[in-house]
């Protein structure tokens, strides 16, 4: 019915889209990081923690279902970068693990390391989070030391297919430069979305004065991390594939950009939403909704960095070690039955969309208030 | 070369990550149904008291649910981190369920879960009541999703070997959904949750009844739950039964190791406790046949022939066979594209023998067995404790109806007491499941020294501990603050009520 190229590519697309929404809902950390500098006493952080606390679970979700489809679709990059880059990946999920329990946790009698405590795991989460999933995505761009050999199945002894060439198991991206800067930038990027977040869903002037405050500054930062990160990537040299042959061209992802104008588009699209949402925010009084502008646009400039690391012969997992073992969409995916299969799954998923919409309207209609927070049991 | 200490460590930090899970999820699928119930007493008797009563043990569910995500989280990632070639060797059939269960069932229980917790007061009563329930059957889709995973691990179908992709690729989404062992398992687990739930409320409520507090919650809480938790041991019952079959039918090893039973035969006996035996009990539970045929662990390690002829190798020639089917398998890869010849009849060669491919990475044909003891005793302390509550919770179901449970404090006692119980049966169950696949990871088609990252030994004994720390920590943070909450009690539902003498 669909041919594998087809599906390959569509399922890049859905990998994407679900990196998109990710990276927006990272507003959940980016206010966290937050909480002790924007909150200056107990209501104020608690505003703010409740916040954010009725959305983390939808970023949680996010984030496993991202991890899932990845499984489902490119089963080779599962077991090849989780396996490998094992302790940048065991990094990430130590911190989220913090943040899954600390919303519950920080406010109730008996926990015994106290709420500054717990909501320190939050703030950690907040940055450590965006930053280290940032770096682990910009090596899409920047290759790994990898092999895969699928050959090694036969040597009983040491059947190992993916193998990783160096000791270190991913925190080796941390010495990299163009990673660093990227990381860097999808953290500060979080905070400014946290920031947008948090304005619209409360009502307190002095958080608000606060919060735009704040936001003028990261959003600087991250406007010149973004630039340098995107522009690290677009001038190195990149991995092109031709006839299952991988090799190195130089300025590929320049070239991807220029062969693909619909992807161009998007990622220009992205980044003027983007900067609308933040500076819009920062400079104009009375807007509260620059988090749809910026979300949304988040949204696309990840599918596009997405589009610019797998499609138009790009190998998007790519290994420095050697260049034959990179992963590409055609060598690494699921078969064709099954990506067929969760094809029709995913057609599903506007339905699931709709339903977080409509919940989310229900509940976000009134903002949060000091009064609410104060009188209310409904709360973390 | 992998190393028997990477695979031991690696085994021991999955069964630490989904040991702790499971410490949490039944307690999340039981009360769920239970304070669904509760919140449509209220919708339906209009009386505050139900809300009330919903509400108290809402807040218990939500300190339990952030810990089972948690560790949740973590399961999911290790298949990668820790069991790299088996991602790869069977993903395109197994990450289907992981991505399905994300999407469907996930986001169903974090989208309805925030509107349960904060939306009392934000969404009406009916929206209000629906996402309660839609919480609770999102976790029971997303249990569906990854027991047919696991059932798809102890018996897979579905499938076929590309020798080209070098892995196993699904032919039949059905065939996978639909799996016999993965139906049968799903009903086990959820129901086993049912009863946590159950026992768990029981338990609280009798604690309340012996300090003579929150009577009418207490009351109306055991009712609920004793109703609740006797039908789900039922279902637990039906489906063990179901599952005893299949076992003795896809993983005989399993089934002959936890009876320890050497030599099999028909009307295989079985003991209770070693040295107690009925006669002929195993045969009955095995193939529901008080004649049927039951090998023992010699028979399956020697091979045996049925009474009704049929013959099954010995796991010597299974490795054989396997071992020609790896042979093939080079072959096929060497020639492919150069000698189309040669490469055929090798993959009509690996085709003939891939049945048993898994058998090639094995040492020895004992390391086919899994661990006896363990299984035997696992087994026995699953059924035995099942039992024993079950007969708990009818006698507390007909002693509250009868208006008699506020002077009892014996059973008051049990019930209190029943609470660890019903943990250990539900850890028991599932090491009986897993360390009874053993030496698979997927039943013949893989086992765990070929499914294992070659990661470091120091980086996953690094992480057991520094998992181990982290679950333990969060464990005992979430024990006190479910005792402090329990000690603070529900809040107002003791207005109308009398002190008791």
């Amino acid at each position: 019915m669909f041919t594998i190229e087809f599906l390959q590519q569509y399922w890049w697309v859905i990998i994407a889209l679900l990196g998109g929404l990710l990276v927006f809902l990272l507003f959940v950390q980016g206010a966290n990081a937050m909480i002790f500098v924007a909150g200056k006493n107990e209501t104020e952080r608690q505003m703010m923690v409740n916040s954010t606390g009725r959305k983390w679970e939808l970023t949680f979700t996010t984030l496993v279902t991202f991890g899932g489809a990845f499984f489902a679709s490119f089963p080779l990059f599962y077991s090849t970068s989780f396996g490998g880059a094992f302790w940048l990946w065991v990094a990430i999920l130590i911190t989220f693990v913090f943040q899954a329990v600390s919303y519950e946790f920080q406010n109730k009698a008996g926990n015994v390391i106290g709420r500054n405590a717990f909501r320190a795991f939050l703030t950690v989460n907040g940055l450590l989070g965006p930053f280290l999933l940032g770096v682990a995505v910009c090596t899409f761009f920047t290759g790994s030391e990898f092999t895969v050999d699928k050959s090694a199945l036969f040597d009983v002894a040491a059947p190992t297919i993916s193998t990783w060439s160096n000791e270190w198991h991913g925190l080796e991206a941390l010495g990299n430069l163009t990673n660093v800067t990227f990381g860097l930038a999808v953290m500060f990027l979080a905070i400014c979305l946290g920031l947008l977040y948090l304005l619209s869903n409360i009502r307190s002037e002095t958080l608000e004065r606060r919060f735009r405050k704040y936001l003028m500054s990261t959003a600087l930062v991250f406007a010149l991390l973004f630039v340098t990160a995107t522009a690290f990537i677009l001038i190195s040299d990149g991995y092109a594939v031709e006839n299952g042959r991988v090799s190195l061209e130089p300025y590929k992802y320049w070239h991807n950009l220029l062969a693909m104008p619909g992807t161009a588009a998007l990622f220009v699209l992205g980044v003027v939403l983007v900067l609308t949402g933040l500076f819009g925010t920062a400079f104009c009084k009375g807007f509260r909704h620059g988090i749809w502008y910026a979300g949304t646009g988040t949204v696309t400039t990840v599918m596009a960095l997405f589009f610019l690391a797998g499609f138009n012969g790009t190998a998007y997992y790519p290994s420095t070690t050697d260049l034959q073992s990179s992963l590409t969409l055609s060598n690494s995916s699921s078969s064709a039955f099954t990506l067929t299969v969760m094809t029709w799954v995913s057609f599903l998923i506007p339905a699931v969309l709709a339903y977080i919409v409509y919940a989310w309207r229900q509940m976000d209609r009134k903002p949060i208030t000091k009064n609410e927070i104060e009188n209310t049991d409904l709360k973390y | 070369m992998i190393e028997e200490a990477l695979i031991g460590w690696s085994r021991a930090q999955f069964a630490l990550t989904a040991g702790y899970h499971w410490l949490f999820v039944p307690l999340t699928l039981g009360l769920a149904i239970i304070m669904a119930v509760m919140e449509t007493m209220w919708v339906i008797k209009k009386d505050e008291f139900w809300k009330k009563t919903a509400k108290f043990w809402m807040k218990l569910f939500a300190i339990n649910f952030a810990v089972g995500i948690a560790t949740g989280i973590i399961l999911e990632f290790e298949f990668g981190t820790n069991w790299s070639n088996y991602s790869w060797f069977v993903g395109d059939i197994f990450g289907a369920p992981l991505a399905i269960e994300g999407i469907f069932a996930f986001f169903m229980e974090a989208t309805f879960f925030a509107v349960m917790f904060f939306g009392w007061d934000k969404v009406s009563k009916g929206f209000h009541l629906t996402a309660t329930w839609l919480t609770g059957i999102g976790a029971a889709v997303s249990a569906a999703w990854i027991l047919i995973a696991n059932g798809w691990m102890q018996h897979p179908v579905g499938m076929e070997f590309n020798p080209d992709t070098v892995r196993h690729e699904m032919v039949d989404f059905w065939a996978v959904a639909g799996n016999p062992s993965a139906v049968s398992k799903f009903f086990h687990s959820v129901f086993s949750g049912w009863m946590t739930g159950a026992v768990f409320v029981i338990g609280i409520s009798c604690w309340y009844l012996l300090k003579k507090r929150q009577v009418r919650f207490a009351k109306a809480s055991i009712r609920i739950a004793s109703i609740i938790g006797i039908i789900g041991t039922v279902a637990v019952i039906f489906s063990g039964d179901i599952s005893g079959v299949q076992m003795g039918r896809y993983q005989p090893m399993k089934l002959a190791a936890a009876e320890g039973l050497k030599d099999g035969g028909q009307r295989a006996p079985f003991s209770i406790v070693p040295g107690v035996e009925i006669p002929g009990m195993l045969s009955i539970l095995a193939t529901h046949d008080l004649d049927g045929y039951v090998p023992g662990i010699n028979d399956l390690i020697d091979g045996y022939t049925t009474p009704e002829g049929e013959t099954f190798p010995s796991v010597q020639e299974k490795m054989a066979q396997g071992q020609a089917a790896l042979e093939a398998f080079k072959i096929y890869r060497e020639n492919v594209g150069i000698n189309d010849s040669i490469a055929a009849v090798a993959r009509a060669q690996l085709r003939e023998h891939q049945q048993y491919f898994g058998y090639a990475y094995l040492d020895k044909p004992e390391d086919a067995v899994p661990s006896v003891p363990v299984l035997f005793w696992t087994f026995r302390i699953m059924v035995g404790i099942g039992t024993l509550l079950l007969l708990v919770m009818i006698l507390v179901w007909w002693f509250e109806r009868k208006n008699k449970i506020e002077r009892m404090k014996w059973l008051q006692w049990t019930g209190l007491l029943s609470i660890p119980f019903v943990y250990i049966a539900g850890q028991a169950g599932w090491m009986l499941c897993e360390v009874g696949r053993q030496p698979w990871a997927i039943q013949d088609i893989l086992p765990v020294n070929a499914a294992v990252t070659s990661a470091s030994v120091t980086a996953v004994q690094t992480t057991f501990f520094i998992f181990l720390a982290i679950f333990t920590f969060f464990l005992i943070v979430e024990l006190r603050i479910l005792i402090r909450a329990i000690k603070k009690g529900p809040e107002g539902t003791e207005q109308e009520e009398q002190p008791l003498n």
